[in-house]
């Protein structure tokens, strides 16, 4: 990157807002996917939508696209730098701006740690709904670009449901607000457009959340199933009970094994885990328990068993967030995948996998948000072995093509990015694709905002006569005009 | 309709007339008449496409051809928004009807714009599940309609609004093309999230062909309450601290005139002995103000407001505030109406949305609804007009946008670049 553009730069954030040394940059060559790398030319860090705007804006004069990053956990590579581009990090943006408990409203900036919002609301007994499995460390600025779910979507939502509005600073540099604090601001839902859209039409620099008051009682039940498929139908009856619980997770039995082994949740052990959580008012919850207790019973659950504490329900909670991570005491190697059924498909989809895996002689240990149908297959194997991970890297993207079969979706929350480009036609039509792609060039006609991500083939946006720019894209001969 | 509009609607198109009438049959070619009118613009032709691909069709054809377009369900809200700058063509969804199919064991359907919201729910109410929604008009609103509008009602608190139900749309844009995006499952973040933009985009956009929605089961047991309040601030402050507690309230809203004290009705879901917890704990925190049982009519309380005497007298404006800002905003709607001489009556819900019904002369209810503008727009709030009599002076249905006003003209330019569809309808004159 040219030295005048560095100094620019540098004179919007400072010194100490600007990394540009080989050595520190490696730190962002890659999100929470580490499989895809790019060396951006820059990070900036500024410290205020003035900055954020100022840098958009350097990038607009200069066609120099950017990619927003927040904690950099996520897992499809959205937050993977372009070449030739520099990375803006939200991460010294991280205040909570506003508390207001009696209209439940939160103003936030986009570095804020999801879970350090319960944390200052928990006193006044309300909760941040959306709880992705990293919300210890993942930001609300990335959770917006993701639109991220979690264990706890069934019933809440997802992070679009807590998004009321948002300061935004488009690719231009200009400054929008979609939404707002009231409901129904008049007016497209841009808002709803930009939640989940992977930093594809801007960058958020002040997110209003919805909070929500902690129910009077929590419980949480755990189930031991012989395998996933009495779990899995354990889990229609309580919905066709008219229920709708918290939270249903359920684990296979490598994935019990993997949780135990990292955190000792005290799992009972099992083909098939169910883990169902009920709250509102103590009166309801213990008649619906009661329900739940009977439905896992009559479909065969061996071990039926509450968690009798807070610190009880935290260890289950534990084990099931950290099962990720905890695939590394029983796999060298794996690849998270997140892929969506509908639920009723779930023991079909099931033998499926268990029938790829037979084929390929690869492990998958099968984590799910039961309720909601989203899966997370965990494909284990041995880097070391040649051959093995292009194996696991075909049985994942098979798993993929099993969702889409269902009628499903190649992703419930972790998002399309890098990872999934090329899925996206599977699952969508060209003309599908193309009206999504003609909403991201009202947002971003010059295409600089986090541009090779979503989308199989990169589109230009239609130019008016007379004014032609090359654009990054189409001069790197990686784009179609459009 | 005149001798003169009749034969511009034959004559001047007779050509695309006969594509229309190959296309979808003679039968569902019709020339308008004036109650096909759309907030005083008269449209000359209405055409009933029976398939989304015959939809889409039409919809190419006359944007080809230069036409304006006005997408129409059930036709209930139709005089919603501002007065279209140009009207051609009603495109009318009255023959998709179909539930594609219901999923109930994935507590999802899949749905034809034109079936009725009523139909859509004695179908899912087979299986014990319903769209947790209670919008306008059920019997004659179509899911397009509802969703084009974001009709909403007290279900909200709990459910969400239509942005948050919706999961996957196809959509008919200008050039003819069918986009589908979302799905079927209920979580799903491949793609942009173009359900919601085209929820309360007022038809603008494209024209809804299908949609998707997720189900909630129907209420094992439901109780209605009713809690009588002296005046607007004992009312917020019930509110509030029941906003506060931990009840699981389904919905709560409250209601307040010139004539009456203030009552707030709440709905409890569930099974009876969570129902009868709930009720004691109601009964405490409401103290002194009783509580007493309360009937079904809460679920119409909406809707007669729009059973006004005369039309040419009345007005209705959807008010979005802040929860906190209620107490204020009646005192205000109370203010402005005695001194416009104005009677008025007002349904408010705990999310902040309320829906204000005032009546009197034409000039003094566009004053008045004025001067509420104003007010509310500076405390984050907006006042939309869904009625206005023919006589009251120019008053825009949704008053000063934001400044995502290029963003959204940029959206419309990109998706319907000529402005074919519901012309001048929405927000800055999109």
């Amino acid at each position: 990157m040219e030295v005048r553009i560095l100094d620019e730069f540098r004179t919007i954030v400072g010194g100490r807002g600007l990394i540009s040394s080989p050595e520190e940059l490696h730190t962002y060559e890659c999100d929470g996917l580490t499989n895809f790398r790019v060396m951006p030319r820059a990070v900036l860090l500024p410290n205020s939508t003035q900055q954020v705007q100022a840098v958009v804006r350097l990038c607009h004069r200069e066609r120099i696209p950017f990619v927003a990053r927040g904690s950099g956990t996520g897992l499809s590579g959205g937050a993977l730098p372009v070449e030739n581009g520099i990375v803006i990090s939200l991460a010294r943006m991280n205040g909570i701006l506003e508390v207001d408990f009696p209209n439940a409203r939160v103003v936030v900036e986009p570095g804020v740690i999801n879970l350090d919002v319960t944390g200052r609301v928990a006193p006044h007994e309300y909760f941040y709904a959306p709880d992705p499995s990293s919300q210890s460390i993942c930001s609300i600025g990335g959770n917006v670009a993701e639109n991220s779910g979690g264990a706890h979507c069934l019933k809440y939502g997802f992070t679009t449901t807590h998004v009321l509005g948002l300061e935004v600073v488009l690719p231009d540099g200009s400054l929008v607000h979609l939404g707002g604090k009231t409901l129904d601001t008049p007016g497209y839902d841009l808002a709803g457009v930009f939640v989940g859209s992977e930093g594809t039409l801007g960058v958020a620099t002040k997110i209003i959340l919805r909070i929500v008051k902690r129910p009077e009682c929590i419980q949480t039940l755990l189930a031991a199933f012989p395998s996933t498929n009495e779990a899995g139908a354990a889990v229609s009856d309580i919905i066709a009970a008219g229920m709708l619980p918290a939270a249903i997770e359920m684990m296979d039995d490598l994935a019990i094994q993997a949780a135990e082994a990292a955190v000792h949740a005290n799992y009972p052990n099992c083909g098939g885990l169910l883990l169902v959580e009920l709250d509102g008012p103590v009166a309801e919850v213990e008649a619906l328990m009661t329900h739940v207790n009977e439905i896992c019973r009559s479909n065969g659950a061996s071990e039926i068993r509450k968690a009798q504490s807070d610190a009880e329900r935290a260890l289950v909670w534990k084990g099931r967030k950290a099962a990720f991570a905890a695939m590394g005491r029983i796999s060298p190697n794996y690849i998270v995948q997140d892929g969506v059924i509908p639920r009723t498909a779930l023991p079909q989809v099931m033998s499926e996998i268990a029938r790829l895996s037979q084929e390929t002689g690869l492990r998958v240990a099968n984590v799910f948000h039961a309720g909601d149908g989203n899966l997370h297959p965990l494909v284990l194997y041995d880097r070391r072995i040649a051959g093995q991970e292009e194996t696991a890297e075909l049985l994942s993207s098979n798993i993929l093509e099993l969702c889409i079969a269902a009628g499903g979706s190649i992703t419930g929350e972790h998002g399309v990015g890098e990872d999934k480009k090329k899925m996206m036609s599977k699952m969508f039509a060209e003309p599908d694709l193309v009206t999504m792609q003609r909403v991201r060039c009202a947002f971003d006609p010059l295409q600089l905002s986090n541009p090779t991500k979503i989308f199989p083939t990169p589109r230009l946006c239609g130019e008016k006569p007379g004014e032609y720019v090359p654009r990054p894209l189409e001069s790197a001969g990686i784009a179609e005009r459009y | 309709m005149d001798a003169a509009t009749k034969s511009e609607a034959s004559g001047l198109h007779s050509a695309l007339r006969y594509k229309f009438i190959a296309l979808v049959g003679n039968e569902y070619v019709r020339a308008a008449t004036a109650a096909d009118a759309v907030a005083r613009a008269q449209p000359k032709l209405v055409i009933e496409p029976g398939t989304e691909r015959e939809l889409a069709e039409i919809l190419r054809l006359s944007n080809e051809a230069g036409l304006a377009v006005i997408p129409r369900g059930g036709g209930t809200k139709l005089g919603w928004g501002n007065s279209p700058a140009r009207a051609d063509l009603i495109l009318s969804t009255v023959r998709m009807t179909e539930i594609i199919e219901h999923a109930w064991a994935d507590l999802t359907v899949t749905v034809e714009a034109g079936c009725t919201i009523q139909r859509l729910q004695e179908t899912l109410g087979q299986h014990g599940q319903r769209l947790a929604l209670d919008p306008l008009w059920p019997e004659k609103a179509t899911v397009g309609g509802v969703l084009s509008t974001n009709d909403s009602g007290a279900l909200r608190l709990r459910f969400g609004a239509l942005r948050d139900l919706i999961i996957g749309v196809t959509i008919a844009l200008p050039d003819g093309t069918l986009a589908s995006s979302g799905g079927k499952v209920v979580k799903n973040v491949a793609g942009y999230d173009l359900p919601k933009l085209v929820t309360g985009a007022f038809g603008t956009l494209g024209v809804i062909t299908r949609a998707v929605f997720r189900l909630h089961p129907l209420p094992l047991n439901s109780h209605f309450f009713s809690i009588s309040t002296v005046n607007a601030e004992e009312t917020q402050k019930l509110v509030l601290a029941v906003q506060d507690s931990k009840l699981a309230h389904a919905f709560l809203q409250s209601h307040f005139s010139d004539e009456k004290p203030p009552a707030s009705d709440i709905l409890f879901e569930g099974t009876e002995a969570g129902l009868a917890a709930q009720e004691t704990q109601l009964r405490v925190l409401a103290a002194p103000a009783s509580v007493c049982a309360a009937s079904n009519s809460s679920w119409t309380a909406r809707q007669e407001l729009w059973a006004f005497s005369d039309p040419a007298s009345a007005a209705i404006a959807k008010i979005s505030i802040l929860p906190t800002n209620m107490a204020r905003t009646m005192k205000l709607v109370a203010h402005s109406a005695k001194a416009q001489q104005l009677r008025w009556k007002a349904l408010w819900y705990a999310t902040g949305l309320g829906w204000l019904r005032l009546e009197g002369k034409p000039g003094a209810l566009c004053a008045a609804l004025q001067a509420l503008r104003g007010e509310l727009q500076g405390q984050d709030g907006s006042l939309v007009a869904f009625h206005r009599p023919s006589k009251m002076p120019a008053f825009d249905a949704w008053g000063t946008a934001s400044d995502a006003l290029p963003l959204m003209k940029a959206v419309k330019q990109q998706l319907d670049p000529k402005n074919t569809l519901n012309a001048g309808r929405f927000v800055g004159g999109v």
